[in-house]
């Protein structure tokens, strides 16, 4: 009889912990695209830089809101977890005091969506740069 | 500095750096990663009309 511990062994990939493991999720957390780049993907990082941070100062130039940490409306504590997402460029937002939100113009509704989104997106940069970095994906 | 974007130039530039993110993260090598890309930019631009011509319908 087979024992089942060394059979999910078998079956569970080895995923050691590495120090690239570690700094590609952080660093691309903290610049978008960053991630990729320490990783020498230098051409995906830089897209993946372009992408997310156009679309964050376009949410930002569209007078956007942003969130900050809240316990109150679930929307609103949504909101922060998607802004959160852009690292740097939410704590430089937050530090500016930018991102006020202004009701006057129309699109500051869309402006605040494509924050949330750009921060949204980059989680997904740092988990693409996390399975680079544990060679799960080239 | 305020931009004012029409609703389908948002939609526009909303799914061309979502297409290029997605097309980057979700697929392996360079090749299919353009084709998604391209997939994910018709499917979102694709969505944007047919749900505008959607809306318009019922409005009559």
């Amino acid at each position: 009889m087979a024992n089942s511990t060394t059979d999910k062994a078998k079956l569970v990939p080895s995923e050691t912990l590495s120090l690239m493991s570690v700094l590609a999720p952080a660093i691309g957390w903290l610049v978008p695209g960053a991630g990729h780049m320490i990783q020498r993907r230098w051409i995906r990082g830089l897209l993946l830089f372009v992408s997310i941070v156009t679309l964050f100062l376009l949410g930002l130039a569209m007078q956007g809101r942003i969130y900050k940490a809240n316990g109150g409306d679930i929307l609103d504590m949504l909101g922060f977890i998607g802004d959160v997402g852009a690292g740097g460029l939410y704590i430089l937002t937050l530090a500016n005091d930018w991102g006020q939100g202004a009701i006057a113009y129309a699109t500051a509704d869309y402006g605040t969506k494509f924050m949330i989104v750009s921060g949204l997106l980059n989680f997904i940069a740092v988990a693409d740069a996390y399975h680079i970095a544990i060679g799960k994906k080239r | 500095m305020t931009i004012t974007l029409n609703h389908f130039s948002a939609a526009l530039v909303f799914s061309l750096f979502a297409s290029v993110v997605f097309g980057i993260t979700h697929r392996d090598t360079t090749r299919e990663m353009v084709r998604y890309g391209l997939y994910c930019f018709a499917m979102f631009l694709g969505g944007v009309l047919v749900a505008g011509w959607a809306m318009w319908i019922l409005r009559r």
